[in-house]
């Protein structure tokens, strides 16, 4: 089905109020990817945004249950945290879990799906928020699209201010 | 997707309501009394201050010094934190995947030298 794939390209999309599907295409066996994804030792290879971040710590007790805590630091010694719980796991194919950044910021629930097809894996991460407000902020279509003819201007004033 | 998350979801709460986005838009033409601002409302004006209220806590707006009509400015630098941040999540996306399409290349290439030893 996924004819089409192209490797180097994320996608983001918005099917649902809730939800933010980011969908990328890599060119290894999910096997392989499945282990990029969840192995302590793989996660802080890449999971690291954009340059001039580490991330000094790793924990992720992978079970249904088990928690899991990420600690990326920049040069200047900044440092951001996230954590949660592992839902559900099923080798090579899905992994759920839950997500916070803080006790102020709203808890997602990740569930990424591993399909391989022709040595190619699509990974589909799908995060849902509790809220539309707090999805369109993350992706930024509050800021873009869809909402209320007020909003859009306020977008306007926002990309002229920011 | 570093911003002060705490501050960010006060920002959104506050934007999350739509008389208070109309305040908002009307003060980005610049600053006016709180008459002024329930002018467009049909709501009270005990209603038109707890939405100030809720602005004023968030940070978005400002009120003036001039005690007798202490007339509210708008501050756009949380707005400001809000676009970035939007912007920043994908860029943690775009950036670490670019970095897995790279360390992919590598397990690869230890796996056919080493072999998969599973």
């Amino acid at each position: 089905m996924v004819t089409a794939a192209k490797t180097g390209v994320s996608t983001y999309a918005t099917p649902t109020d809730l939800d933010l599907v980011i969908t990328r295409v890599v060119d290894a066996p999910r096997r392989l990817v499945f282990q990029a994804w969840t192995d302590p030792r793989h996660i802080p290879q890449w999971l690291l945004g954009p340059e001039g971040w580490s991330m000094p710590v790793c924990e992720i007790d992978l079970r249904a249950g088990g928690s899991w805590r990420y600690v990326w630091r920049k040069a200047d010694g900044a440092e951001m945290a996230m954590s949660g719980t592992v839902r559900d796991v099923v080798p090579p194919e899905r992994l759920v879990t839950t997500e916070r950044w803080g006790p102020e910021w709203p808890e997602t629930i990740n569930t990424v799906v591993f399909t391989e097809s022709g040595g190619l894996t699509t990974i589909t991460l799908t995060v849902r928020y509790p809220s539309k407000e707090a999805r369109d902020a993350a992706l930024g279509t509050g800021m873009k699209e869809g909402m209320e003819q007020s909003f859009a201007r306020l977008d306007r004033l926002v990309r002229t201010l920011a | 997707m570093r911003a002060a998350t705490d501050t960010l979801s006060t920002t959104l709460s506050a934007l999350a309501d739509p008389t208070r986005r109309a305040i908002l838009l009307r003060l980005a033409q610049g600053s006016a009394t709180v008459k002024e601002l329930a002018a467009p409302f049909e709501i009270s004006g005990p209603a038109v201050s707890k939405h100030l209220r809720v602005l004023e806590r968030a940070g978005l707006i400002q009120r003036g010094r001039e005690a007798q009509w202490r007339p509210r400015t708008l501050n756009a630098e949380p707005l400001r934190e809000v676009a970035e941040w939007a912007v920043e999540f994908r860029r943690f996306w775009d950036a670490s995947y670019a970095r897995l399409d790279a360390y992919l290349e590598h397990l690869k290439q230890q796996e056919t030298h080493h072999g998969h030893g599973r």
